[in-house]
Protein backbone atom coordinates (compact mmCIF):
# COMPACT_ATOMS: atom_id res chain seq x y z
CA UNK A 1 0.00 0.00 0.00
CA UNK A 2 2.73 2.25 0.88
CA UNK A 3 4.53 1.73 -1.88
CA UNK A 4 1.55 1.94 -4.43
CA UNK A 5 1.51 5.16 -2.88
CA UNK A 6 5.10 5.97 -3.88
CA UNK A 7 4.00 5.08 -7.09
CA UNK A 8 1.13 7.38 -7.34
CA UNK A 9 2.71 10.03 -5.96
CA UNK A 10 5.86 9.78 -8.59
CA UNK A 11 3.19 9.26 -11.70
CA UNK A 12 1.56 12.39 -9.99
CA UNK A 13 4.93 14.49 -10.20
CA UNK A 14 5.92 12.98 -13.58
CA UNK A 15 2.79 14.10 -14.99
CA UNK A 16 2.59 17.51 -13.96
CA UNK A 17 6.33 17.90 -15.01
CA UNK A 18 5.20 16.93 -18.61
CA UNK A 19 2.34 18.68 -18.69
CA UNK A 20 4.11 21.98 -17.90
CA UNK A 21 6.94 21.28 -19.96
CA UNK A 22 5.86 19.78 -23.40
CA UNK A 23 4.06 22.42 -24.74
CA UNK A 24 7.27 24.58 -25.12
CA UNK A 25 9.30 21.10 -26.59
CA UNK A 26 7.02 20.82 -28.77
CA UNK A 27 7.16 23.98 -30.29
CA UNK A 28 10.77 23.73 -30.41
CA UNK A 29 10.32 20.01 -32.30
CA UNK A 30 7.87 21.77 -34.91
CA UNK A 31 10.21 24.41 -35.27
CA UNK A 32 12.52 22.75 -36.66
CA UNK A 33 10.64 21.04 -39.17
CA UNK A 34 9.64 22.08 -42.31
CA UNK A 35 7.62 20.97 -45.41
CA UNK A 36 5.50 17.71 -44.69
CA UNK A 37 7.52 16.78 -41.58
CA UNK A 38 5.59 19.56 -39.67
CA UNK A 39 2.29 17.65 -40.32
CA UNK A 40 3.60 14.77 -38.99
CA UNK A 41 3.41 14.06 -35.10
CA UNK A 42 7.23 12.65 -34.64
CA UNK A 43 8.18 13.70 -30.76
CA UNK A 44 12.01 13.91 -32.49
CA UNK A 45 12.80 15.52 -35.66
CA UNK A 46 13.81 12.94 -38.22
CA UNK A 47 15.75 16.05 -39.56
CA UNK A 48 16.50 19.54 -38.32
CA UNK A 49 16.51 22.38 -40.20
CA UNK A 50 16.60 26.21 -39.51
CA UNK A 51 14.64 27.08 -42.32
CA UNK A 52 11.67 28.74 -40.04
CA UNK A 53 14.27 30.87 -38.32
CA UNK A 54 15.75 32.33 -41.49
CA UNK A 55 12.56 32.77 -43.17
CA UNK A 56 10.97 34.63 -40.28
CA UNK A 57 14.26 37.20 -40.08
CA UNK A 58 14.24 37.94 -44.12
CA UNK A 59 10.28 38.12 -45.09
CA UNK A 60 9.36 40.15 -41.69
CA UNK A 61 11.13 43.00 -39.59
CA UNK A 62 11.23 40.31 -36.83
CA UNK A 63 14.41 41.86 -35.62
CA UNK A 64 12.87 45.21 -35.68
CA UNK A 65 9.61 43.62 -33.51
CA UNK A 66 12.10 42.49 -30.80
CA UNK A 67 13.80 45.97 -31.14
CA UNK A 68 10.80 47.62 -30.51
CA UNK A 69 9.55 45.58 -27.51
CA UNK A 70 12.93 45.33 -25.82
CA UNK A 71 12.36 49.32 -26.17
CA UNK A 72 9.17 49.35 -24.72
CA UNK A 73 9.77 47.16 -22.08
CA UNK A 74 12.96 48.81 -21.18
CA UNK A 75 11.97 51.87 -21.01
CA UNK A 76 8.53 51.72 -19.44
CA UNK A 77 10.15 49.68 -16.70
CA UNK A 78 12.48 52.54 -15.81
CA UNK A 79 10.36 54.97 -15.59
CA UNK A 80 8.22 52.72 -13.51
CA UNK A 81 10.97 51.84 -10.95
CA UNK A 82 12.05 55.59 -10.88
CA UNK A 83 8.21 56.85 -9.98
CA UNK A 84 7.90 53.90 -7.72
CA UNK A 85 10.62 54.11 -5.58
CA UNK A 86 10.33 57.70 -4.42
CA UNK A 87 6.59 56.99 -4.21
CA UNK A 88 6.68 53.35 -2.12
CA UNK A 89 9.72 55.71 0.48
CA UNK A 90 6.39 57.73 1.41
CA UNK A 91 4.19 54.50 1.73
CA UNK A 92 6.08 52.38 3.66
CA UNK A 93 8.16 54.69 5.73
CA UNK A 94 6.08 57.50 6.77
CA UNK A 95 2.93 57.84 8.56
CA UNK A 96 0.68 61.06 7.33
CA UNK A 97 -3.35 61.09 6.47
CA UNK A 98 -4.30 60.08 3.31
CA UNK A 99 -2.02 57.37 2.90
CA UNK A 100 -4.77 54.95 3.11
CA UNK A 101 -6.77 56.28 0.43
CA UNK A 102 -3.71 56.58 -1.61
CA UNK A 103 -2.85 52.50 -1.48
CA UNK A 104 -6.54 52.06 -2.00
CA UNK A 105 -6.14 53.52 -5.31
CA UNK A 106 -3.17 52.30 -6.66
CA UNK A 107 -4.05 48.98 -5.76
CA UNK A 108 -7.76 49.69 -8.19
CA UNK A 109 -5.67 50.52 -10.41
CA UNK A 110 -3.72 47.37 -10.87
CA UNK A 111 -7.14 45.73 -10.47
CA UNK A 112 -8.76 47.36 -13.24
CA UNK A 113 -9.22 46.05 -16.57
CA UNK A 114 -6.76 47.37 -19.15
CA UNK A 115 -10.34 47.19 -21.88
CA UNK A 116 -11.68 50.03 -19.40
CA UNK A 117 -9.47 52.48 -20.48
CA UNK A 118 -8.65 51.22 -24.12
CA UNK A 119 -11.10 54.30 -25.65
CA UNK A 120 -9.74 57.12 -23.87
CA UNK A 121 -6.46 56.00 -24.55
CA UNK A 122 -6.97 55.62 -27.45
CA UNK A 123 -8.11 59.22 -27.54
CA UNK A 124 -4.86 60.32 -25.29
CA UNK A 125 -2.31 58.85 -27.92
CA UNK A 126 -4.29 60.01 -30.58
CA UNK A 127 -4.27 63.68 -29.64
CA UNK A 128 -0.77 63.60 -28.65
CA UNK A 129 -0.42 62.47 -31.96
CA UNK A 130 1.62 59.70 -30.90
CA UNK A 131 -0.28 56.65 -32.72
CA UNK A 132 1.78 54.24 -34.49
CA UNK A 133 4.82 54.78 -32.30
CA UNK A 134 7.07 52.88 -29.47
CA UNK A 135 6.17 56.63 -27.15
CA UNK A 136 2.64 55.55 -27.12
CA UNK A 137 2.52 51.90 -26.25
CA UNK A 138 5.32 53.52 -23.37
CA UNK A 139 2.48 55.77 -21.99
CA UNK A 140 0.07 53.11 -22.52
CA UNK A 141 2.08 50.41 -20.72
CA UNK A 142 2.47 52.60 -17.92
CA UNK A 143 -0.65 51.92 -16.32
CA UNK A 144 -0.07 48.20 -15.85
CA UNK A 145 3.59 48.91 -14.68
CA UNK A 146 3.76 51.75 -12.60
CA UNK A 147 0.62 50.53 -9.84
CA UNK A 148 2.65 47.26 -9.89
CA UNK A 149 5.86 48.18 -9.04
CA UNK A 150 4.75 50.63 -6.21
CA UNK A 151 2.95 48.23 -4.60
CA UNK A 152 5.80 45.67 -4.45
CA UNK A 153 8.00 48.50 -3.41
CA UNK A 154 6.39 49.74 -0.70
CA UNK A 155 5.77 46.16 0.36
CA UNK A 156 9.62 45.61 0.80
CA UNK A 157 9.84 49.15 2.13
CA UNK A 158 7.70 48.45 5.15
CA UNK A 159 9.45 45.29 5.82
CA UNK A 160 13.06 46.87 6.27
CA UNK A 161 13.81 47.61 10.01
CA UNK A 162 13.34 51.06 11.43
CA UNK A 163 16.77 51.56 12.79
CA UNK A 164 17.46 51.63 9.03
CA UNK A 165 16.84 55.63 8.37
CA UNK A 166 16.58 56.42 12.42
CA UNK A 167 20.73 57.24 12.53
CA UNK A 168 20.10 59.25 9.36
CA UNK A 169 17.33 61.17 10.52
CA UNK A 170 18.91 61.97 13.40
CA UNK A 171 21.94 63.03 11.32
CA UNK A 172 19.72 65.49 9.65
CA UNK A 173 19.76 64.15 6.48
CA UNK A 174 16.99 65.21 3.98
CA UNK A 175 14.58 62.64 3.07
CA UNK A 176 16.13 62.33 -0.85
CA UNK A 177 19.12 61.44 0.62
CA UNK A 178 17.56 58.52 2.78
CA UNK A 179 16.35 57.11 -0.12
CA UNK A 180 19.33 56.82 -2.26
CA UNK A 181 21.52 56.35 -0.02
CA UNK A 182 20.64 54.41 2.16
CA UNK A 183 17.05 52.84 1.28
CA UNK A 184 18.17 52.55 -2.55
CA UNK A 185 21.35 50.32 -1.80
CA UNK A 186 19.34 47.93 0.50
CA UNK A 187 16.41 47.17 -2.36
CA UNK A 188 18.77 46.29 -4.93
CA UNK A 189 17.52 42.79 -4.56
CA UNK A 190 14.11 43.83 -4.39
CA UNK A 191 13.99 46.20 -7.18
CA UNK A 192 15.62 43.69 -9.27
CA UNK A 193 12.91 41.50 -8.62
CA UNK A 194 10.56 44.84 -8.88
CA UNK A 195 11.86 45.65 -12.13
CA UNK A 196 11.93 42.30 -13.63
CA UNK A 197 8.29 41.85 -12.94
CA UNK A 198 7.58 44.90 -14.73
CA UNK A 199 9.55 44.37 -17.48
CA UNK A 200 7.85 40.65 -18.41
CA UNK A 201 4.59 42.94 -17.66
CA UNK A 202 5.44 45.35 -20.42
CA UNK A 203 6.82 42.65 -22.77
CA UNK A 204 4.28 40.15 -22.89
CA UNK A 205 1.61 43.30 -23.60
CA UNK A 206 -0.74 43.28 -26.44
CA UNK A 207 -4.21 44.50 -26.11
CA UNK A 208 -2.48 48.34 -26.21
CA UNK A 209 0.45 47.33 -28.95
CA UNK A 210 -2.65 45.42 -31.27
CA UNK A 211 -4.54 48.49 -31.00
CA UNK A 212 -2.22 51.24 -30.89
CA UNK A 213 -0.07 50.47 -33.66
CA UNK A 214 -1.07 49.91 -37.28
CA UNK A 215 2.40 48.87 -39.23
CA UNK A 216 4.32 46.05 -38.99
CA UNK A 217 7.41 48.06 -38.23
CA UNK A 218 5.96 49.69 -35.22
CA UNK A 219 4.66 46.19 -34.11
CA UNK A 220 6.16 44.13 -31.11
CA UNK A 221 7.23 40.84 -30.49
CA UNK A 222 3.29 39.69 -29.09
CA UNK A 223 1.70 41.77 -31.91
CA UNK A 224 3.87 40.38 -34.79
CA UNK A 225 3.39 36.65 -33.54
CA UNK A 226 0.10 37.17 -33.05
CA UNK A 227 -0.02 38.06 -36.54
CA UNK A 228 2.04 35.99 -38.30
CA UNK A 229 0.01 34.53 -41.20
CA UNK A 230 1.06 32.95 -44.85
CA UNK A 231 1.10 34.23 -48.03
CA UNK A 232 -2.61 35.01 -49.35
CA UNK A 233 -3.48 34.25 -46.00
CA UNK A 234 -4.46 30.73 -47.17
CA UNK A 235 -1.54 27.78 -45.39
CA UNK A 236 -0.80 29.26 -41.66
CA UNK A 237 2.81 29.08 -41.42
CA UNK A 238 2.66 27.33 -38.13
CA UNK A 239 6.67 26.33 -38.18
CA UNK A 240 7.60 30.06 -38.72
CA UNK A 241 5.01 30.65 -35.60
CA UNK A 242 6.39 28.42 -33.81
CA UNK A 243 10.35 29.66 -34.35
CA UNK A 244 8.99 33.15 -33.75
CA UNK A 245 7.61 31.49 -29.69
CA UNK A 246 11.26 29.86 -28.89
CA UNK A 247 12.74 33.01 -29.93
CA UNK A 248 11.03 35.22 -27.52
CA UNK A 249 10.34 32.66 -24.89
CA UNK A 250 14.24 30.89 -24.38
CA UNK A 251 15.55 34.31 -22.92
CA UNK A 252 12.52 34.66 -20.95
CA UNK A 253 12.83 30.88 -19.63
CA UNK A 254 16.93 31.44 -18.42
CA UNK A 255 15.76 34.57 -16.79
CA UNK A 256 12.70 33.30 -14.82
CA UNK A 257 14.98 29.97 -14.00
CA UNK A 258 18.07 31.71 -12.54
CA UNK A 259 16.29 34.07 -10.82
CA UNK A 260 13.33 31.33 -9.48
CA UNK A 261 13.78 32.84 -5.81
CA UNK A 262 14.03 36.68 -6.45
CA UNK A 263 10.79 36.12 -8.72
CA UNK A 264 9.13 34.16 -6.06
CA UNK A 265 9.77 36.55 -3.20
CA UNK A 266 8.26 39.29 -5.48
CA UNK A 267 5.34 37.64 -6.73
CA UNK A 268 4.45 36.99 -2.93
CA UNK A 269 5.79 39.85 -1.29
CA UNK A 270 2.91 42.37 -1.39
CA UNK A 271 0.55 39.63 -2.35
CA UNK A 272 -0.31 37.57 0.37
CA UNK A 273 -0.97 38.52 3.97
CA UNK A 274 -4.04 36.78 5.93
CA UNK B 1 6.65 77.53 12.10
CA UNK B 2 5.06 74.35 10.97
CA UNK B 3 4.96 71.33 13.77
CA UNK B 4 7.06 67.92 12.78
CA UNK B 5 3.84 65.84 11.74
CA UNK B 6 2.41 68.74 8.87
CA UNK B 7 6.63 69.17 7.65
CA UNK B 8 6.40 65.00 7.56
CA UNK B 9 2.76 65.00 5.64
CA UNK B 10 4.95 67.48 2.75
CA UNK B 11 7.70 65.08 2.13
CA UNK B 12 5.35 62.96 2.06
CA UNK B 13 3.34 64.25 -0.46
CA UNK B 14 5.88 65.69 -2.70
CA UNK B 15 7.47 62.02 -2.82
CA UNK B 16 4.41 60.92 -4.29
CA UNK B 17 3.26 63.60 -6.46
CA UNK B 18 4.92 62.51 -9.59
CA UNK B 19 4.02 58.88 -8.90
CA UNK B 20 0.58 60.09 -8.92
CA UNK B 21 0.65 62.70 -11.69
CA UNK B 22 1.16 59.88 -13.93
CA UNK B 23 -0.73 57.73 -13.08
CA UNK B 24 -3.74 60.26 -13.08
CA UNK B 25 -2.81 60.61 -16.80
CA UNK B 26 -2.31 57.33 -17.74
CA UNK B 27 -5.27 55.65 -16.05
CA UNK B 28 -7.16 58.44 -14.22
CA UNK B 29 -8.22 60.43 -17.69
CA UNK B 30 -8.95 57.46 -19.73
CA UNK B 31 -10.89 55.88 -17.94
CA UNK B 32 -13.06 59.01 -16.86
CA UNK B 33 -13.31 59.74 -20.92
CA UNK B 34 -13.97 56.16 -21.49
CA UNK B 35 -17.15 56.26 -18.76
CA UNK B 36 -18.10 59.36 -20.64
CA UNK B 37 -17.80 58.53 -24.23
CA UNK B 38 -20.06 55.56 -23.22
CA UNK B 39 -22.91 57.69 -23.35
CA UNK B 40 -22.24 59.12 -27.14
CA UNK B 41 -22.40 58.52 -30.11
CA UNK B 42 -18.39 58.14 -30.77
CA UNK B 43 -17.38 56.75 -33.95
CA UNK B 44 -13.81 56.14 -34.07
CA UNK B 45 -11.19 59.19 -33.95
CA UNK B 46 -14.01 61.77 -33.74
CA UNK B 47 -14.48 61.91 -30.05
CA UNK B 48 -14.24 65.50 -29.79
CA UNK B 49 -17.45 65.66 -32.03
CA UNK B 50 -19.64 62.91 -30.51
CA UNK B 51 -22.84 64.03 -29.39
CA UNK B 52 -24.38 63.14 -25.89
CA UNK B 53 -27.30 60.36 -26.12
CA UNK B 54 -27.91 59.42 -22.52
CA UNK B 55 -28.37 55.52 -21.66
CA UNK B 56 -29.14 54.41 -25.83
CA UNK B 57 -25.80 52.25 -25.96
CA UNK B 58 -26.76 50.68 -22.62
CA UNK B 59 -29.66 50.16 -23.77
CA UNK B 60 -28.18 48.95 -27.36
CA UNK B 61 -26.30 46.48 -25.28
CA UNK B 62 -29.17 44.44 -23.47
CA UNK B 63 -30.87 44.17 -26.81
CA UNK B 64 -27.77 42.35 -28.29
CA UNK B 65 -27.21 38.99 -27.96
CA UNK B 66 -23.71 38.52 -28.85
CA UNK B 67 -23.17 40.88 -25.73
CA UNK B 68 -25.05 38.41 -23.51
CA UNK B 69 -22.99 35.79 -25.20
CA UNK B 70 -19.64 37.63 -24.14
CA UNK B 71 -20.84 38.01 -20.42
CA UNK B 72 -21.93 34.38 -20.04
CA UNK B 73 -18.77 33.01 -21.71
CA UNK B 74 -16.74 35.49 -19.39
CA UNK B 75 -18.74 34.23 -16.38
CA UNK B 76 -18.20 30.99 -17.31
CA UNK B 77 -14.75 30.86 -18.39
CA UNK B 78 -13.71 32.57 -14.95
CA UNK B 79 -15.22 30.62 -12.82
CA UNK B 80 -14.44 27.07 -14.15
CA UNK B 81 -10.90 28.11 -15.08
CA UNK B 82 -10.27 29.58 -11.81
CA UNK B 83 -11.64 26.71 -10.11
CA UNK B 84 -9.26 24.35 -11.67
CA UNK B 85 -6.54 26.18 -11.38
CA UNK B 86 -7.36 26.30 -7.52
CA UNK B 87 -7.58 22.67 -7.30
CA UNK B 88 -4.61 22.31 -9.41
CA UNK B 89 -2.33 24.88 -8.08
CA UNK B 90 -3.09 23.19 -4.61
CA UNK B 91 -1.72 19.93 -5.47
CA UNK B 92 1.44 21.30 -7.09
CA UNK B 93 2.12 23.39 -4.47
CA UNK B 94 1.59 20.19 -1.76
CA UNK B 95 3.69 18.39 -3.95
CA UNK B 96 6.40 20.82 -3.76
CA UNK B 97 6.08 21.14 -0.34
CA UNK B 98 7.23 17.82 0.62
CA UNK B 99 10.45 16.73 0.57
CA UNK B 100 10.50 15.40 -2.91
CA UNK B 101 14.40 15.34 -4.15
CA UNK B 102 13.71 16.58 -7.67
CA UNK B 103 11.81 19.67 -5.86
CA UNK B 104 13.77 22.14 -7.42
CA UNK B 105 13.46 20.34 -10.96
CA UNK B 106 9.64 20.16 -10.69
CA UNK B 107 9.33 23.97 -9.26
CA UNK B 108 11.49 25.11 -12.22
CA UNK B 109 9.00 23.26 -14.90
CA UNK B 110 6.30 24.49 -13.37
CA UNK B 111 7.56 28.26 -13.92
CA UNK B 112 7.78 27.42 -17.83
CA UNK B 113 4.52 28.34 -18.22
CA UNK B 114 4.04 30.99 -16.28
CA UNK B 115 7.07 32.91 -18.18
CA UNK B 116 5.55 32.45 -21.71
CA UNK B 117 4.21 35.62 -22.71
CA UNK B 118 0.12 34.91 -23.44
CA UNK B 119 0.06 34.94 -26.67
CA UNK B 120 2.81 32.62 -27.25
CA UNK B 121 1.29 30.19 -25.02
CA UNK B 122 -2.00 30.79 -26.90
CA UNK B 123 -0.48 30.17 -30.71
CA UNK B 124 1.54 26.96 -29.13
CA UNK B 125 -1.38 25.94 -27.94
CA UNK B 126 -3.46 27.07 -31.11
CA UNK B 127 -0.73 24.70 -32.73
CA UNK B 128 -1.26 21.40 -30.61
CA UNK B 129 -5.04 21.78 -30.97
CA UNK B 130 -5.12 22.01 -34.94
CA UNK B 131 -7.65 19.66 -36.04
CA UNK B 132 -5.52 18.35 -39.17
CA UNK B 133 -2.16 18.16 -38.07
CA UNK B 134 -2.31 18.88 -34.08
CA UNK B 135 -0.41 17.09 -31.65
CA UNK B 136 -3.17 16.80 -29.43
CA UNK B 137 -5.41 14.77 -31.67
CA UNK B 138 -2.77 12.64 -32.63
CA UNK B 139 -1.98 11.32 -29.35
CA UNK B 140 -5.40 10.78 -28.33
CA UNK B 141 -6.36 9.17 -31.41
CA UNK B 142 -3.33 7.08 -30.79
CA UNK B 143 -4.04 6.35 -27.45
CA UNK B 144 -7.52 5.21 -28.40
CA UNK B 145 -9.57 7.93 -26.64
CA UNK B 146 -10.80 9.63 -29.56
CA UNK B 147 -11.76 7.76 -32.53
CA UNK B 148 -11.59 10.38 -35.06
CA UNK B 149 -9.99 14.10 -35.07
CA UNK B 150 -11.74 16.62 -32.99
CA UNK B 151 -12.16 20.23 -34.08
CA UNK B 152 -10.96 21.68 -30.49
CA UNK B 153 -10.86 25.06 -31.65
CA UNK B 154 -13.53 25.28 -34.81
CA UNK B 155 -16.39 23.35 -33.04
CA UNK B 156 -18.29 25.81 -31.25
CA UNK B 157 -18.97 23.29 -28.14
CA UNK B 158 -15.46 22.65 -27.90
CA UNK B 159 -14.19 25.73 -28.57
CA UNK B 160 -14.72 27.51 -25.15
CA UNK B 161 -13.64 24.13 -23.07
CA UNK B 162 -10.36 24.57 -24.81
CA UNK B 163 -10.02 27.83 -24.25
CA UNK B 164 -10.30 26.94 -20.62
CA UNK B 165 -7.59 24.27 -20.69
CA UNK B 166 -5.12 26.52 -22.05
CA UNK B 167 -5.60 28.95 -19.24
CA UNK B 168 -5.52 26.50 -17.19
CA UNK B 169 -2.20 25.62 -18.28
CA UNK B 170 -0.99 28.90 -18.19
CA UNK B 171 -2.68 30.43 -14.88
CA UNK B 172 -2.14 27.78 -12.56
CA UNK B 173 1.92 28.22 -12.10
CA UNK B 174 0.32 31.44 -10.38
CA UNK B 175 -2.00 29.79 -7.81
CA UNK B 176 1.18 27.10 -7.15
CA UNK B 177 3.55 29.76 -6.16
CA UNK B 178 1.17 31.60 -4.10
CA UNK B 179 -0.11 28.37 -2.45
CA UNK B 180 3.00 27.50 -2.02
CA UNK B 181 4.16 30.37 -0.21
CA UNK B 182 1.58 29.80 2.12
CA UNK B 183 2.28 26.45 3.12
CA UNK B 184 6.21 27.16 3.44
CA UNK B 185 5.13 29.64 6.62
CA UNK B 186 2.95 27.20 7.97
CA UNK B 187 4.91 25.63 11.55
CA UNK B 188 5.75 22.52 11.39
CA UNK B 189 4.74 21.12 15.05
CA UNK B 190 0.99 20.97 13.83
CA UNK B 191 1.87 18.08 11.74
CA UNK B 192 4.52 16.64 13.70
CA UNK B 193 1.48 17.04 16.63
CA UNK B 194 -0.91 15.38 13.84
CA UNK B 195 1.23 12.65 12.97
CA UNK B 196 1.56 11.26 16.99
CA UNK B 197 -1.88 11.23 17.38
CA UNK B 198 -2.41 9.18 14.01
CA UNK B 199 -4.84 11.84 11.97
CA UNK B 200 -5.25 10.72 8.42
CA UNK B 201 -3.27 13.03 5.86
CA UNK B 202 -6.07 13.83 3.82
CA UNK B 203 -7.91 15.19 7.18
CA UNK B 204 -4.75 16.87 8.34
CA UNK B 205 -4.83 18.64 4.87
CA UNK B 206 -8.90 20.01 5.38
CA UNK B 207 -9.17 20.41 8.83
CA UNK B 208 -5.62 21.71 9.98
CA UNK B 209 -3.94 22.80 6.64
CA UNK B 210 -6.69 24.56 4.27
CA UNK B 211 -8.10 26.65 7.19
CA UNK B 212 -4.67 28.20 7.58
CA UNK B 213 -4.07 28.85 3.88
CA UNK B 214 -7.76 30.02 3.17
CA UNK B 215 -6.52 33.63 3.55
CA UNK B 216 -3.30 33.25 1.34
CA UNK B 217 -5.86 31.35 -0.93
CA UNK B 218 -8.18 33.64 -0.98
CA UNK B 219 -6.32 36.48 -2.28
CA UNK B 220 -4.85 34.24 -5.24
CA UNK B 221 -7.70 33.45 -5.72
CA UNK B 222 -9.33 37.09 -6.57
CA UNK B 223 -6.14 38.08 -8.11
CA UNK B 224 -6.64 35.18 -10.66
CA UNK B 225 -10.39 35.63 -10.99
CA UNK B 226 -9.88 39.43 -11.78
CA UNK B 227 -7.44 38.77 -14.39
CA UNK B 228 -10.09 36.03 -16.02
CA UNK B 229 -12.49 38.61 -15.94
CA UNK B 230 -10.57 40.95 -18.17
CA UNK B 231 -9.93 38.03 -20.34
CA UNK B 232 -8.65 39.14 -24.37
CA UNK B 233 -5.07 37.84 -25.60
CA UNK B 234 -5.21 34.26 -25.07
CA UNK B 235 -9.08 34.00 -26.51
CA UNK B 236 -8.49 36.36 -29.22
CA UNK B 237 -5.57 34.86 -30.30
CA UNK B 238 -7.16 31.03 -30.01
CA UNK B 239 -10.52 31.90 -31.92
CA UNK B 240 -10.16 35.56 -32.67
CA UNK B 241 -13.65 37.55 -32.62
CA UNK B 242 -15.74 34.29 -32.53
CA UNK B 243 -18.78 34.95 -30.71
CA UNK B 244 -19.01 31.37 -29.22
CA UNK B 245 -15.40 32.32 -27.34
CA UNK B 246 -15.61 36.24 -27.14
CA UNK B 247 -15.31 37.44 -23.90
CA UNK B 248 -16.69 40.98 -22.91
CA UNK B 249 -12.74 42.41 -23.47
CA UNK B 250 -13.08 41.03 -26.54
CA UNK B 251 -16.70 42.24 -28.03
CA UNK B 252 -15.42 46.26 -26.66
CA UNK B 253 -12.28 46.45 -28.78
CA UNK B 254 -14.69 44.49 -31.57
CA UNK B 255 -17.37 47.22 -31.15
CA UNK B 256 -14.58 50.40 -30.97
CA UNK B 257 -12.24 49.05 -33.43
CA UNK B 258 -13.59 46.64 -35.76
CA UNK B 259 -16.91 48.31 -35.97
CA UNK B 260 -15.59 51.95 -35.57
CA UNK B 261 -18.38 52.15 -32.85
CA UNK B 262 -16.36 53.73 -29.98
CA UNK B 263 -19.64 55.16 -27.88
CA UNK B 264 -21.08 51.47 -27.89
CA UNK B 265 -17.21 49.86 -27.06
CA UNK B 266 -16.89 52.22 -24.33
CA UNK B 267 -20.17 51.34 -22.89
CA UNK B 268 -19.35 47.88 -23.08
CA UNK B 269 -15.96 48.27 -21.17
CA UNK B 270 -17.53 50.31 -18.53
CA UNK B 271 -20.32 47.39 -18.02
CA UNK B 272 -17.25 44.98 -17.35
CA UNK B 273 -15.41 47.85 -15.71
CA UNK B 274 -18.64 47.79 -13.14
CA UNK B 275 -18.48 44.43 -12.78
CA UNK B 276 -15.00 43.92 -11.79
CA UNK B 277 -15.31 46.53 -9.38
CA UNK B 278 -18.24 45.22 -7.98
CA UNK B 279 -17.21 41.33 -7.85
CA UNK B 280 -13.94 43.31 -5.85
CA UNK B 281 -15.46 44.59 -3.06
CA UNK B 282 -17.30 41.99 -2.84
CA UNK B 283 -14.87 39.57 -2.35
CA UNK B 284 -12.69 41.98 -0.08
CA UNK B 285 -15.39 42.77 2.29
CA UNK B 286 -16.71 39.09 2.56
CA UNK B 287 -13.23 37.81 3.16
CA UNK B 288 -12.28 40.54 5.17
CA UNK B 289 -8.74 40.95 3.41
CA UNK B 290 -6.37 43.18 4.37
CA UNK B 291 -4.17 42.73 1.15
CA UNK B 292 -0.65 43.43 2.41
CA UNK B 293 1.93 45.34 1.95
CA UNK B 294 0.30 48.12 1.26
CA UNK B 295 -2.41 48.81 3.78
CA UNK B 296 -0.15 47.75 7.16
Amino acid sequence: MKILGRIAFYLLVAFIVFYAVFPFYWAIVSSLKTGSALFTADLIPASSTFENYVALFREQPFARNILNSAIVAIVTTAISLGLAATASYALGRMAFRGRTAVSFVILSVSMFPQIAVLTGMFELIQVTGLYDSLSGLILADLILTLPFSTWVLTAFMGDLPRELEEAAIIDGAPPLRILTDVFIPVMAPALVATGLLAFILAWNEFLFALTFTLSEEQRTVPVAIALISGAGGYEIPWGRIMAASVIVTAPLIVLVLALQRRIVSGLTAGAVKG
Amino acid sequence: MRTLAQRRAITAWSFLTPMLVVLALVAGWPLLRTILLGFTDAGLGDFGESQFIGLANYRGLASDPYWWRAVANTLGFTLISVSIETVLGLIIALTLNTHLKARGLVRAAVLIPWAIPTVVSARMWGWMLNDLYGVVNAMLLGLGVIDRPWAWLADPTLSIASVIAVDVWKGTPFMALLSLAALQVLPREIYEAARVDGVSAVKVFFQVTLPLIRPALFVAILFRSLDALRVFDIIYVLTGDNPSTASMSVYARQQLIDFQQGGMGSAAATALFLIVAVFATIVVTAGRLRIGGVVR
